[in-house]
């Protein structure tokens, strides 16, 4: 635990792995350097690794002020154990205000484990972040420029946002997908600082025997449009109409959670709460309901065309073009319109 | 060799059975409109703890923190086959956070034996899935997170499976070590109807007291403590007391407990309502289509 200080900065950690930085600290970025400007300090990143100094000038690139390098053997691959360790004692050290994890597999595994070590807060899978005031109730005491962490919570069915005022440092682990990637600047300048760290073999409490990466069948993430199909869509025989349609807009396939506990995809597919957040500029929906859940991972997408034979399904509230009717006759029909123009 | 497991678990409200009817006019969610289930990924766990003592022989624990009535996932989990339950339930519990939930539960933890603590990936009412790293944390010990199969045990040491999101990673530690399970672990067995006989009458001193006041509402306080110490013996002697624990038994340091042991507090709750700000209602023919199709080249949304 430290102190509230207004003065520290905000931290984002650099996932990488095997030399390779993931999507999620790039992703972080834009919002660190916003956040960073409205208290006015600097956004720092913390790198750990083995052999891992050239990615520190990219996340300058990319909006770091200055890159705190923490290089070891021991660290060449992520546990939680020994990362934990190192990012607690830089926490204790310089005292950032606000530290930022991507909500991935390792985040939410490394996360928690520094805040239960530093005694802080710690709020997940975030969708957006502000900066603003608190009011307590009890004393009407104001809490200044605190970091707001805003999440879906009770299955998605409602938005909570969370602080914490008294004990710090302000962190929270945030989904992937939700902040749009900046540009990097191959002219901005930050500083490296290479750090010791404190770690003996002991530390390395797993031994990792063997590891199977796997590519996802469909990058749903970097698609500029998405046709995605929901329980509506009956069966896997019919689901063809989705890839169709995709096939012929040069789009990704994608669906909800129901077609693919329905074996009508694969979940590779899955778009949702759980499941990949997506932000396209065309999603186009196909009988799909719109659950909370599914509108959590593609309501910022730019432009949504809805299609469904039930005028009340809430999906409507979000499309910009509601298409009322039979999929089944409408698809189709899309098909052709775009065969004969595009 | 047998190992001792313990296994956390909670009673959660079914969220996917949420309705309108169960959210209040300010945005919060009404609890008690909802069923009350044993949070998914839990059974999980605690069908990873049986499938070890099958295999491996040993005692399963499995503990909960919560209201008086998280006694039924306890009952639940003595149906499917664990040896022992404890509710961990006071009032100063309440607000407390995964920060200070994970503070609490270590310390109930720490009052067990255990070589494997178990704990499902995430609960469903805050898909968090972080007190079972902060647990690990507090009791000091190795942490296996997303764990996907059934792990194995040779001696002192376990090899288990953890999927990665892009794949997965086989790790060996060397034991106590703290599992998070995910629902691609196994099926979950189902209760069994001897142990279900056998268990059904299993109470809390709580539910006891409850029970005996609603049977007797007319019996002062030193009468209704005695039946309530009769009750209490007799289902103690049948093994069928649900141990219970408050923060005094612990000897947790209330500070760190509820919400003074809470870093993180609520500022703010909305109800999720997303709107389009500009919506065409496009007719279901070939034309109508078509127009659409044209307006959305147009402004280069297809390209």
């Amino acid at each position: 635990m430290i102190d509230v200080n207004t003065e520290g900065e905000v931290w984002v950690f650099a996932e990488q792995h095997g030399g390779k930085l993931e999507d999620t600290p790039l992703e972080l970025m834009g919002k660190a350097r916003h956040l960073a400007e409205t208290l006015a300090v600097k956004v720092s990143v913390i790198l750990l690794g083995d052999n891992v100094k050239d990615l520190a000038t990219k996340l300058i690139y990319y909006g770091a002020d200055k890159v705190y390098l923490a290089e070891n053997p021991l660290l060449e691959h992520y546990q939680a154990n020994t990362y934990a360790k190192v990012i607690y004692d830089l926490i204790h050290k310089y005292e950032p205000q606000i530290v930022l994890y991507g909500a991935t597999p390792t985040g939410r595994d490394l996360g928690p484990r520094v805040a239960s070590a530093a005694k802080a807060g710690l709020t997940a899978d975030c969708t957006d972040l502000q900066i603003g005031d608190h009011k307590t109730a009890g004393d009407n005491k104001v809490y200044k420029n605190l970091l707001f962490q805003i999440r879906p919570a009770f299955g998605g069915n409602i938005i909570a946002t969370i602080i914490n005022y008294d004990r710090w440092p302000q962190m929270a682990t945030v989904r992937e997908g939700v902040m749009p990637m900046v540009e990097p600047d191959v002219n901005r300048k930050g500083q490296i600082i290479e750090e010791k760290t404190q770690l003996s073999q002991d530390d390395l409490v797993l031994e990792i025997l063997d590891e199977h990466k796997r590519q996802k069948k469909v990058d749903l993430k970097s698609a500029r449009v998405i046709v995605a199909g929901g329980a509506g869509v009956g069966s896997k025989e019919n689901f063809k109409l989705i890839w169709t349609l995709a096939n012929c807009l040069g789009a990704a396939p994608g669906a909800t959670r129901a077609a693919v506990d329905l074996g009508f995809i694969d979940n590779d597919h899955q778009i949702g709460q759980t499941g990949t957040t997506v932000r396209p500029s065309l999603y186009i929906a196909v009988g799909i309901s719109g659950a909370i859940q599914h509108q959590a991972g593609m309501h910022q997408s730019q432009k949504i065309v809805a299609i469904n034979n039930d005028p009340d399904a809430p999906i409507f509230q979000l499309a910009h073009y509601k298409i009322v009717g039979d999929l089944n006759d409408i698809v189709p029909k899309m098909i052709k319109a775009i065969k004969e123009k595009v | 060799m047998p190992y001792n497991c313990v296994v956390l678990i909670k009673q959660v409200p079914d969220t996917k059975r949420i309705t309108v009817k169960a959210m209040n006019d300010d945005g919060t969610v009404n609890r008690s409109a909802l069923p009350a289930i044993f949070n998914p990924e839990d059974l999980n766990a605690l069908e990873t703890a049986l499938q070890i003592k099958d295999k491996y022989g040993g005692h399963i624990t499995v503990i909960t923190m919560g209201l008086p009535s998280a006694a039924a996932v306890l009952r639940d989990s003595l149906y499917r086959g664990c040896d022992k339950v404890v509710l961990v339930t006071d009032r100063r519990c309440a607000a407390s956070d995964t920060l200070a939930t994970s503070y609490i539960i270590g310390c109930a933890v720490k009052k067990l034996p255990y070589d494997i603590v178990l704990c499902g990936r995430q609960a469903i009412d805050g898909d968090t899935a972080q007190v079972g790293p902060q647990l690990a944390e507090k009791l000091g010990i190795t942490q296996i997170t997303y764990v996907e199969q059934l792990p194995e045990l040779d001696g002192n040491t376990m090899t288990a499976r953890r999927n990665i999101g892009n794949g997965f990673q086989q790790v060996k530690a060397e034991l106590p070590v703290l599992i998070t399970v995910t629902s691609e672990a196994n099926e979950p067995r189902v209760a069994a109807a001897k142990k279900m006989m056998k268990y059904k009458n299993a109470r809390t001193a709580i539910e006891v007291e409850l029970e005996l006041k609603e049977q007797n509402p007319d019996s002062d306080e030193q009468s209704l403590k005695e039946l309530v110490e009769h009750k209490c013996n007799n289902l103690e002697e049948k093994g069928l007391l649900i141990k219970q624990w408050d923060l005094d038994f612990l000897e947790a340091d209330l500070n760190w407990c509820g919400r003074s042991g809470s870093p993180t507090k609520v500022h703010r709750i909305q109800s999720v309502v997303l709107t389009a700000k500009e919506s065409k209602e496009i007719e279901p023919t070939s034309q109508g289509i078509e127009a659409m199709v044209h307006e959305l080249i147009e402004d280069k949304t297809i390209a």
